[in-house]
């Protein structure tokens, strides 16, 4: 029970940065780490206790596999976490180009 | 194994935490990625072989591309006094943290113990999947054969994020 | 962009080749072991942009790789969708139908159609880093600060 317990601190620690800072950078870097709390999850979710790697080997059969169903969900989730990282990035480096900050209050009594 | 599992993911806590005090945007940025190479670990304890070769890959790109965006600026984070938008966002941030709170802690008598989950999917995914689909690799025969749809709706998504980048990093219009 | 100095130019010159065969094993063996077209098309993306950030290049020489790149990911994609389609044609007339002869567990050549979805995906998704790369250092080339 305890890896799940970490988990959850761990994506609440992301949480807390989202919502108090003020630097677009340390915004974008806790969104990161409460993507990781979510992979690590479903990581947990799927293991059985004495199994191996979901890899077949035809010379001699296992009985138990690790549940392969929740790492197929997570490998499409890492590939797409990394689409929206370096998009977010592209719209922070375009900010810092025109506001010279990346304060989000400064951006916002500059603007206009 | 939990032993190992709790320390390390005990670790990745202490790290999240020091990426968002920290006064240099550098040391916050090179943090997540430690972050990140932790969790290579945890997966490979998990038994996930092809979790942590794309998660390695990933985050050493990921880092390439914070490293680029940040060493292009003054590096620092300028700190400045509490005001009322600290105090109200402060404040917010406690009482969302107290109710996903309780909310764990009601939803955490329905999990499983680790090690023994009772998911009545995975037999039937896992038993004559190498016969049915013909691959040894059961993670890659139920990625594109059994859930294809994910796979192509992925492949999509990756090609409207590199569209979105292009436009947004777009400087000089046609005449 | 500049190049870097000649120590990281001659250990670029010895490991880049190296790197991007591992990519395609890893693409190609992704029915066999560990990896597929996700991991392994990100580490032929990494290899590339070892090769660009060791040696710089003019900014024109950036732009037109940029431009056939993006020509190369939209082929790729095109391809994975006409195999899914392919399927409605054989067998049992569904989608995502798994249609070349399975062959044997555990020989290169077998389970089918996997091999071509993963060579594809794994084109696609190289060619996608790549892209948001070079996108970047174009955009600070063009606006020096």
């Amino acid at each position: 029970m305890i890896p799940y317990i970490m988990c959850f601190i761990l994506f609440l620690v992301g949480l807390y940065g989202v919502i108090t800072r003020r630097n677009l950078v340390k915004i974008a870097v806790s969104l990161s780490i409460m993507e990781i709390s979510t992979f690590l999850f479903f990581a947990l979710i799927g293991y059985i206790d004495g199994g191996v790697a979901p890899i077949v080997d035809p010379a001699d059969p296992v009985k138990t596999y690790v549940d392969p169903l929740p790492q197929a969900l997570v490998l499409t989730a890492i590939v797409i976490g990394l689409a929206t990282t370096a998009m977010l990035m592209a719209v922070i480096i375009r900010l810092y180009r025109k506001y010279g900050t990346f304060d989000i209050r400064e951006i916002k009594n500059l603007r206009g | 194994m939990e032993i190992a599992l709790s320390i390390i993911t005990g670790l990745m806590i202490l790290g999240a935490l020091y990426a968002i005090h920290a006064k240099d945007l550098l040391s916050s940025v090179i943090a997540c990625g430690i972050v990140g190479y932790s969790l290579v670990i945890c997966f490979l304890l998990l038994k996930a072989p092809d979790l942590a070769i794309v998660q390695i890959v990933v985050d050493t790109i990921t880092l390439i591309i914070m490293v680029a965006v940040v060493l292009d600026s003054s590096r620092e984070e300028q700190f400045s006094k509490l005001d009322t938008g600290g105090y109200i966002s402060a404040v917010t941030a406690m009482v969302i943290i107290v109710v996903l709170l309780y909310f764990f802690a009601v939803s955490i008598q329905n999990l499983d113990v680790l090690g023994k989950s009772t998911l009545r999917m995975a037999e039937h995914y896992i038993e004559g999947a190498a016969q049915k689909t013909g691959s040894a690799n059961l993670v890659t025969g139920v990625v594109f054969d059994f859930r294809g749809y994910d796979t192509m709706g992925e492949a999509v998504v990756l090609v409207t994020a590199v569209l979105g980048v292009l436009t947004i990093l777009r400087l000089k219009g046609k005449k | 962009m500049k190049g870097m100095t000649i120590i990281v130019k001659k250990t670029t010159q010895l490991i880049s080749g190296m790197v991007f065969l591992y990519g395609i094993y890893v693409i190609i063996h992704g029915h066999l072991t560990p990896g597929g077209g996700f991991a392994g098309g990100v580490i032929v993306a990494g290899s590339l942009i070892l090769v660009t950030l060791a040696y710089g290049g003019d900014f024109l020489k950036l732009v037109k790789e940029e431009s056939g790149t993006t020509i190369v990911e939209s082929l790729a994609t095109i391809m994975v969708i006409l195999i899914a389609t392919a399927g409605l044609l054989f067998g049992t007339h569904i989608f995502f139908n798994n249609f070349l002869p399975k062959g044997i567990v555990g020989h290169l050549v077998s389970a089918g159609v996997l091999p071509l979805y993963n060579i594809f995906v794994g084109t696609e998704v190289a060619s996608s880093i790549f892209i948001i790369f070079l996108s970047l250092i174009i955009f600070k080339e063009e606006s020096p600060q």
